[in-house]
């Protein structure tokens, strides 16, 4: 603490970010962003995908240099070349995908960069003093013999914070924090903020749910573009002026209607197991119907089997045990070529693996997985008009079959996919994290398709980590925990809260 | 077999092996630090070769290996330049060095000696001594360097980083260290091992340099890494086991079995070879090479 501020002098702000300036490309990334970060505040960053927070916060931590402008760190002009110097600074980062070394401990996380000389048996002794402190002042235990990759999600994410805290940061920056947790998890870390908050540390923090700004934040600055449209402290704002502001425009968010009529069931599935990719048994004895005209929700945190239910259902991973039956076709073993056959598509949860080959122009992409014409040749200017109407019709900009797909931002690769698959008229639709990096006019738009395909009586199973997209669009809703489902709930007779206990496995 | 046989197989498999186990040590801090080295034959080739020149130039079998080292480093440090600095294609790169190696060595061996390659048999002075037990001090030098390197592995802040780099690089950054110089000293701790590997090679378990002499040693050391799954003193183990197929291979050479007759030389000698294949394809768990180890570092976008 300086002396100005025992006097209860001005403090300069913790940050000012000064004309910063960043192109990657054609993408101008930050524009001239002018923005001061008062010390001891809990300040949100919000802004769609590609609006710029990452890399002013990359800029920041040292991970990219501005083409120009300056970063003030308590009212000195600093240097940050690396995330070293930035460390330096007192600036420290939990990253949205956490920058943890999976195989090693956590002590040996929390040593790396940091290890105080050659032998590592003295820096492990005072980490472990410093860990002490920190589970006593913040309740922030952790084994410190534990590996990382086998923690789950929250405790990797609570390493990653004390990576920071280890290091004495005054200056926190937390990158979508709450994606990964379930809504009492956020909460608890929440209250962890405010602890650290009221412990003098400044806080960053990016997200892009609004609520979660309204509940915790002190001021909030909106991105656009890569332009800062404003600052405004919490008190003078609220949840529909901040998404006026983040897309420059009103966008009406579509409703289910709570009257479509209900078929028989057409996708039946009873006792399904599978493995994951290393083997474990992450799909356990997962059972329930899926009617025309419903949409199935699937909720759960990240990482508790969904992923490998929805491939499971698609074809791309075998089944353990279990029965999936549409309609009377047994499906358990059938692969992605046979469920087209019979009416189902779709909608993988990440779509450059499984959803585009982004090298390819878009053209081609529309044909891969269409049903197969007669001919085996390809007839290139019909495809590439089919496709140029396509997009026209899933308003996937910029409208020109010709553009490699991995040159689509997220949202227009999405509703590409979307278009593709609904195109071939399914009766069954699987999606996975539709609307996962998409920005905000591309999710009203994805909602109104997949609530259209409802009204025309397709069946739709919906996988996502967004509650709010989960409760918006769903009939019922199934919420998976540990590879089981954990509850149903109807639609209408559960909320956030109550998914969130279920999420956590505590209901 | 008699007790004195048996002892001489023991002998002689861990003389065999001390070429391994440096290989498979060099290999090991390679690919730790996420940098894959299939150029380890290419670098022992070249360092046998450069052992011997050195060696038959001076007389003195510590300047050979001396100069296997230099050789041998300096081949690392080209495929740390491709693979590190300019981020090129790491199985490429390990490729090219082998064909290099292989070219090079019976170039300039012709040159050199006018031979066909090989080298004029080194002696006396020239080549390694026999310290006991058929062993050279190359023996003790492998045995402490799988101590040390389980040991800085372990233990210390360089070896906390190489694990860091080849599993998650993005985390060796963010933690504000430089992955680059960890990378290149990985890579020169395996030209110095490959230096090692092939001098023993030439001086010690050979009178001189011989075309090809290597013989794929390179590639069966990796072949113990991954059965060792890149741990220091199971790799020193998978290496002995190695050695002493070999040695048993040896010796059965010319021994008529009951039943069988007299087995091909051609078919012992492929022995270690097909028992490579065996090990890698059944006898083993799943081995998880580190997680970036072939992919350059590039940060995002």
């Amino acid at each position: 603490m300086s002396v100005r501020s025992e006097l209860g002098g001005a403090l300069p702000p913790a940050i000012i970010f000064d004309r910063i300036d960043k192109r990657f490309g054609a993408v101008h990334a930050n524009r001239a962003i002018q923005l001061a970060i008062a010390r001891g505040e809990i300040h949100a960053l919000v802004g769609e995908n590609g609006a710029g927070k990452s890399t002013l916060m990359s800029i920041l931590f040292g991970f990219y240099r501005a083409d120009s402008g300056r970063i003030l760190i308590d009212g000195q002009e600093s240097r940050i070349a690396s995330p070293s110097d930035a460390i330096a600074y007192g600036i420290g980062m939990v990253h949205q995908h956490f920058m943890l070394v999976e195989p090693m401990s956590v002590a040996d996380n929390l040593l790396l960069g940091h290890e105080g000389g050659f032998a590592l048996g003295g820096g492990r002794k005072a980490l472990l003093a410093r860990l002490d402190v920190l589970a006593r002042d913040y309740d922030l235990a952790i084994d410190p013999d534990a590996i990382v990759g086998e923690l789950p999600v929250g405790l990797q994410q609570r390493v990653e914070l004390l990576k920071s805290l280890v290091r004495d940061a005054d200056i926190l920056v937390l990158d979508e924090p709450t994606a990964v947790l379930t809504p009492g998890e956020a909460d608890r870390l929440f209250a962890l903020l405010r602890d650290l908050k009221a412990r003098g540390k400044t806080i960053i923090l990016i997200t892009h749910k609004l609520r979660e700004v309204m509940a915790i934040a002190d001021r909030v600055s909106v991105l656009r573009q890569g332009a800062l449209v404003g600052t405004y402290p919490i008190a003078q704002t609220h949840e529909a002026a901040l998404a006026a502001a983040m897309i420059g425009r009103r966008v009406q968010m579509p409703q289910r209607a709570d009257d479509a009529p209900i078929d028989t069931p057409l996708l039946t599935v009873q006792n399904l197991s599978a493995r994951d990719a290393r083997g474990r048994i992450a799909v356990m004895d997962v059972s329930f119907t899926l009617r025309r005209g419903e949409i199935l929700g699937i909720a759960g945190v990240a990482g508790n089997g969904q992923t490998e239910l929805l491939e499971t259902l698609a074809g791309l991973r075998p089944h353990e045990r279990g029965i999936v039956r549409f309609t009377h076709h047994d499906i358990a073993d059938a692969s992605p070529d046979d469920l087209h056959a019979l009416g189902i598509r779709h909608i993988p949860e990440d779509r450059l693996r499984y959803g585009l080959v982004s090298q390819f122009p878009i053209w081609e992409n529309c044909l891969i997985g269409a049903d197969a014409e007669e001919s085996a040749l390809i007839d290139r200017p019909a495809a590439i008009d089919d496709a140029a109407w396509m997009m026209q019709a899933y308003d996937v900009r910029p409208n020109n079959p010709l553009l490699r797909a991995g040159a689509l931002s997220g949202g227009n690769q999405q509703k590409l996919i979307l278009g593709r698959e609904i195109e071939q008229k399914p009766q069954l639709l699987l999606v996975g994290q539709p609307t996962r990096g998409v920005d905000i006019g591309a999710i009203a738009f994805i909602h109104h398709r997949l609530l259209d395909l409802r009204a025309q009586g397709v069946a739709i199973l919906l996988i996502s980590v967004e509650l709010d997209e989960i409760l918006r669009l769903s009939d019922r809703i199934l919420v998976m925990h540990q590879g089981r489902i954990a509850g149903e709930r109807r639609a209408g007779e559960t909320d956030e809260r109550d998914l969130g206990l279920l999420m956590a496995g505590i209901a | 077999m008699d007790a004195l046989a048996l002892l001489q197989i023991i002998e002689s498999g861990l003389r065999l092996s001390v070429p391994l186990i440096f290989a498979c040590l060099a290999g090991l801090w390679s690919e730790k630090s996420g940098i894959v080295d299939i150029g380890l034959e290419g670098k022992m080739l070249i360092a046998a070769f450069a052992a011997a020149v050195a060696a038959f130039l001076t007389g003195q079998a510590w300047i050979g290996v001396l100069a296997a080292v230099f050789a041998s480093t300096l081949l690392g440090l080209l495929h740390g330049f491709a693979s590190i600095s300019q981020r090129g294609n790491q199985i490429i790169s390990g490729v090219a060095l082998n064909m290099l190696a292989a070219g090079l060595t019976a170039l300039l061996g012709n040159v050199i000696f006018k031979q066909g390659g090989r080298s004029p048999p080194l002696d006396g002075a020239a080549r390694l001594p026999e310290l006991a037990l058929g062993q050279s001090a190359m023996t003790i030098l492998a045995i402490s360097a799988v101590l040390l390197t389980a040991l800085a592995l372990a233990r210390t802040r360089f070896g906390l980083r190489v694990r860091a780099a080849g599993e998650n690089p993005a985390a060796v950054d963010n933690a504000g260290a430089s992955l680059t110089r960890l990378r290149y000293g990985a890579v020169i701790l395996a030209g110095i091992l490959c230096g090692f590997a092939g001098a023993t090679l030439s001086l010690g378990q050979a009178a001189g340099f011989l075309p090809m002499m290597t013989a794929g040693q390179g590639f069966v050391a990796l072949a113990a890494l991954i059965f060792a799954k890149w741990r220091a003193w199971p790799a020193f183990w998978t290496c002995l086991l190695f050695g002493l197929l070999d040695a048993v291979a040896i010796r059965l050479q010319g021994v008529s079995l009951p039943g069988i007759g007299a087995i091909p030389v051609q078919a012992i000698q492929a022995l270690p070879y097909l028992f490579t294949i065996v090990l890698l394809a059944g006898f083993m768990g799943r081995a998880v090479p580190p997680r970036a180890a072939g992919q350059p570092y590039v940060k995002e976008r």
